[in-house]
């Protein structure tokens, strides 16, 4: 007995170190984040960092040489403008258009999942595929030209493709879907009972929009700008495959692409590609800045 | 399977995020006992549950079964048994196999499992439910569930978080002397964490008030009903009337009192001295409305079965909750008195 | 009042069925040009025929193809799910210092467009010699997948009581066992929808593939647009014979999908504060 004694002491204290680091909820239970962690890490945050130090080592130029040489250069500069041009129109009808139609259908009513189920069909998609499609039903020969010719809206072929509206299109069609689904399941998290309350104090339908509805919804509806902001900002495939990818389509991301694998120009491309992390966060700050200015109180909505 | 004579909790404690749960919690729990730990939400009784399950490590103390130290074990290696405030049912497994899962867990023989689990299930009187799952079953059979989970592997300790809090008034009656019966004829050791005094006072044959982490008072169910030890015991053991007072003078075992507009005689629990501030404490059943003493108001009258419960306010607006058989009306007047004996004094 | 409610109802069900003519539109001008014979400045193709199908079947092995797009995408679903289940469960069950900015940190890839971390990827994966591979391929594509199955099965997590995992360690289960035999069949939903969604988000993942698949590692939306942006030299109406098989392959996971999730997890998982 008494020879365990000193075992037991410092086996106590040892346990009595564990306990204190539990007690702050650290133990070896927690290395089960440490696989996630680490491929987060080497796969996300260290090639960004890369990218980053790689950006201050052009060929030529000193530090900010790859910088410099994207905005001096107005054809380069000028593709920020062209994405933004084009990402955030795209963004604002798809969720300005989302709300009323979610606002409608927030409701049960038959047929509610087969219209949702439809809806996910061209973000499953994606892009090229719609792109594509487009291709075909928007061009010279396509059914909506002929339908326009038919009815006689117009004499000739409207150009829709190979320009901005093939872009903004197809951005739509991905777009809007997905602004839908999740500023529906938004609506649908806050309690309905709020808006019988508010019926029974005797508002109407637009003041319980405006005045209960829309506050409640107002994080979602930023998140939901943001998400689907990001999701036309990155847009590629169709601005290369509908769009003026040489000139009016001539986004950010090609720029991008072109720099780093048509160039080989490593520096420019990963400083095109800063950039282009730089605009967006902007963009999603600005939209978070104007959401908590607007409404700074507990929205008690489904976050 | 193993039992004790004895088990010792030894100034346990235990902080989360630098603030103190639970602390100097030592206890010795006899084999055979129920001890229910009572006290209001966030009181540590869960806690010292937790911790003796194992389900929490401590901070400080320790835990012994006879001659062993338990705390440095995991849960799984001590043998107790326990019952979940959300019955913790395997949502996944019927009724059948909840209960076997820990017979199947020791890895004992086909055989026994089958029968000890009928057994359990029998016990419960669950046998027409055994094959379905959990969540075809009603809160009160859950319950049932729960229970023979935790003592069909015949634990050495039952520990029962709030295990009747979601039942309606009725099912927690039935369930409470089942929970009783249960623990009798099989010759349990029960740890019961309550925030119901009543549950606590008919179930257990020790209490423990718990507040703010600290033990308040230990005793047996007459013991914290007669005499609590101070205002805080008293007024979770249902002594509504706590009356803030002046000591006037002290006659042998009893003191009187004066203050909330009433004047009273009553029986000091400490030591106290004339000119004190002190706390009454008495029961609304021991405050009856009779031809003397202090006249109040009504205020307030609750048909209760046999008794009328009312509530009334003295001269210096203090409310007062007492019992009467005749039924008087808001806003008459009525005088009140309590026998000495049901009066405590809290210095 | 009444009456403006239902204009209202009229204009909203008018802006979906636009929404769907042209939704339709895009989508049945690729299937009836995969299978037309000739179709120049008519409605419909002067005849029906499915040699486009073979020829793309042939030119473009499409076989090849569709068992790198199915190599790459089981390799990321398995990958994704064996390390970002255990990181949803701590996520999940614990709290910890530094839990928050992990959590963010698990959202970024998310929040970012596949091309901005794409570019810097590939070249540190061109740099040790894996992009160009399916490896390289399958790496970048768990990029965003990790923190989708982490933001899928989080909450799902959540919501499974954590009792019952006391409970059955006070059965007397160890680790192992409560794991094997208690938490794994209540996982199975959550992990099964967590799958499929990260399923369908690979196989449609253009940018992050597009930007490290080598001549052999290309999964079939990046040979669709490689087909596409190399129009002229193969028939247009062969481009849309594979458009199709891509479109059908992707229906068909969705089909599967929505038997396991509803359509609103297809788009995203929101949920701004872990707590």
């Amino acid at each position: 007995m008494t020879a365990t004694l000193p075992d037991r002491d410092t086996s106590s204290t040892r346990v009595a170190r564990r306990h204190r680091l539990a007690e702050r909820g650290i133990d070896r239970q927690l290395l089960l984040l440490a696989p996630a962690l680490i491929c987060v890490l080497a796969l996300f945050v260290y090639p960004f960092a890369y990218g980053i130090g790689l950006s201050f080592q052009p060929a030529e130029g000193g530090v900010f040489g790859a910088y410099r040489a994207f905005f001096t250069d107005a054809y380069q500069r000028d593709t920020i403008a062209t994405t933004l041009g084009l990402a955030l129109p795209a963004a604002i009808l798809n969720v300005a258009a989302s709300v009323p139609i979610a606002y409608r259908m927030r409701g049960r009513f038959r047929g509610k999942r087969v219209l949702t189920t439809i809806l996910v069909v061209p973000i499953t998609l994606g892009t090229v595929l719609t792109a594509e499609g487009l291709l075909n039903y928007l061009g010279p020969t396509g059914w909506f030209n002929r339908t326009l010719m038919t009815i006689g809206l117009t004499d000739e072929p409207v150009r829709l493709t190979n320009n901005y509206w093939g872009v903004f299109f197809s951005l739509v069609i991905t777009g809007f879907p997905f602004a839908f689904l999740l500023i529906l399941s938004y609506l649908s998290g806050i309690d309905p009972t709020l808006d019988r309350a508010a019926a029974t104090l005797g508002a109407g339908w637009w003041q319980r929009f405006h005045r209960i509805t829309l506050p409640l919804l107002a994080p979602g509806l930023a998140t939901t700008f943001c998400l689907t902001f990001v999701l036309a900002f990155s847009v590629f495939p169709s601005a290369v495959l509908v769009g003026d990818p040489a000139g009016t389509t001539r986004v950010i991301s090609i720029a991008a692409y072109h720099a780093a694998y048509e160039v080989y120009d490593y520096p420019l491309g990963s400083a095109i590609a800063v950039i282009m992390g730089l605009v967006e966060l902007a963009v999603v700050a600005v939209v978070l800045g104007l959401r908590s200015l607007l409404y700074t109180g507990s929205t008690g909505g489904k976050g | 399977m193993t039992t004790f004579q004895e088990l010792r909790l030894d100034g346990v404690r235990r902080r989360f995020g630098g603030k103190d749960a639970l602390t100097g919690l030592s206890l010795t729990i006899r084999r055979g006992e129920f001890i229910a730990l009572l006290g209001p939400s966030g009181c540590g009784k869960s806690t010292a549950l937790n911790c003796l399950a194992g389900l929490l490590p401590l901070t400080d103390g320790s835990i012994w079964q006879d001659g062993s130290r338990l705390d440095t074990l995991p849960p799984e290696r001590r043998g107790f048994g326990m019952v979940f405030q959300s019955y913790a049912l395997f949502p996944h497994l019927s009724v059948r196999k909840n209960i076997s899962f820990g017979l199947q867990m020791r890895r004992l023989p086909r055989d026994e499992v089958r029968r000890r689990t009928d057994e359990a299930i029998k016990l419960v009187r669950l046998e027409e439910h055994a094959r379905k799952l959990p969540g075809q079953l009603s809160g009160g059979q859950q319950q049932r569930v729960a229970i023979a989970r935790a003592v069909v592997l015949e634990p050495s300790l039952v520990l029962m978080d709030e295990p009747l809090s979601n039942l309606d008034a009725k099912l927690r009656l039935e369930m409470r002397t089942e929970i009783r019966r249960l623990h009798q004829s099989l010759g349990l050791t029960t740890v019961y964490v309550t925030h119901d005094q009543e549950e606590a006072l008919s179930l257990a044959d020790r209490l423990v008030v718990l507040r703010d982490g600290r033990v308040e008072q230990i005793g047996t169910p007459e013991e914290l009903h007669n005499r609590p030890a101070n205002a805080h015991v008293a007024d979770f053991m249902g002594y509504r009337n706590l009356l803030p007072m002046k000591v006037k003078a002290v006659h042998g075992d009893t003191v009187a009192l004066d203050g909330s507009g009433l004047t009273l005689e009553g029986t000091p629990v400490g030591p106290v001295a004339p000119g004190d501030d002190v706390v009454a404490g008495i029961r609304p059943e021991d405050l009856r409305a009779g031809p003397h003493g202090v006249p109040v108001t009504v205020e307030v009258v609750e048909y209760q079965g046999r008794e009328l419960a009312i509530e009334a306010r003295t001269a210096e607006g203090v409310a007062l909750f007492l019992r009467a058989t005749e039924r008087p009306s808001p806003g008459d007047r009525i005088t009140v008195t309590a026998d000495p004996s049901r009066v405590l004094v809290f210095p | 009042m009444k009456s403006r409610m239902t204009v209202g109802a009229w204009l909203v069900w008018g802006a979906v069925v636009f929404f769907f003519v042209h939704l339709a539109g895009v989508i049945f001008s690729v299937v009836v040009n995969s299978f037309g014979e000739r179709w120049f400045d008519t409605w419909l193709p002067q005849g029906w025929t499915t040699k486009w199908y073979a020829s793309a079947w042939n030119e473009f092995g499409l076989f090849q193809i569709l068992i790198v797009t199915l190599e790459v995408a089981l390799l990321v679903v398995a990958i994704s799910l064996l390390v970002g289940v255990p990181a949803s469960y701590i996520l999940a069950r614990r709290s910890f210092p530094g839990r928050r900015l992990i959590y963010l940190l698990f959202l970024l890839p998310i929040l970012m467009p596949p091309i901005t971390y794409g570019i810097p990827l590939a070249t540190v994966l061109y740099k040790y010699g894996l992009a160009g591979h399916l490896a390289g391929v399958v790496l970048a594509n768990l990029v965003p997948s990790i923190p989708f199955v982490i933001l899928t099965m989080t909450p799902f997590i959540e919501q499974i009581d954590p009792s019952v995992e006391r409970a059955a360690r006070m059965c007397g289960a160890r680790t192992g066992q409560v794991f094997v035999r208690i938490l794994s069949p209540l996982l199975v939903p959550g992990i099964l929808a967590a799958s499929i969604l990260v399923l369908v988000r690979t196989v449609g993942m253009f940018e992050l593939t597009f930007l490290t698949a080598g001549p052999d590692s290309q999964t079939l939306v990046v040979a669709l647009y490689y087909s596409m942006s190399a129009a002229g030299i193969r028939a247009q109406q062969s481009v849309d014979a594979m458009a199709v098989i891509y479109m059908a392959s992707m229906l068909v996971l969705l089909v599967i999908a929505l038997r396991f999730v509803n359509p609103t997890q297809l788009v995203a998982r929101v949920k701004e504060d872990p707590e």
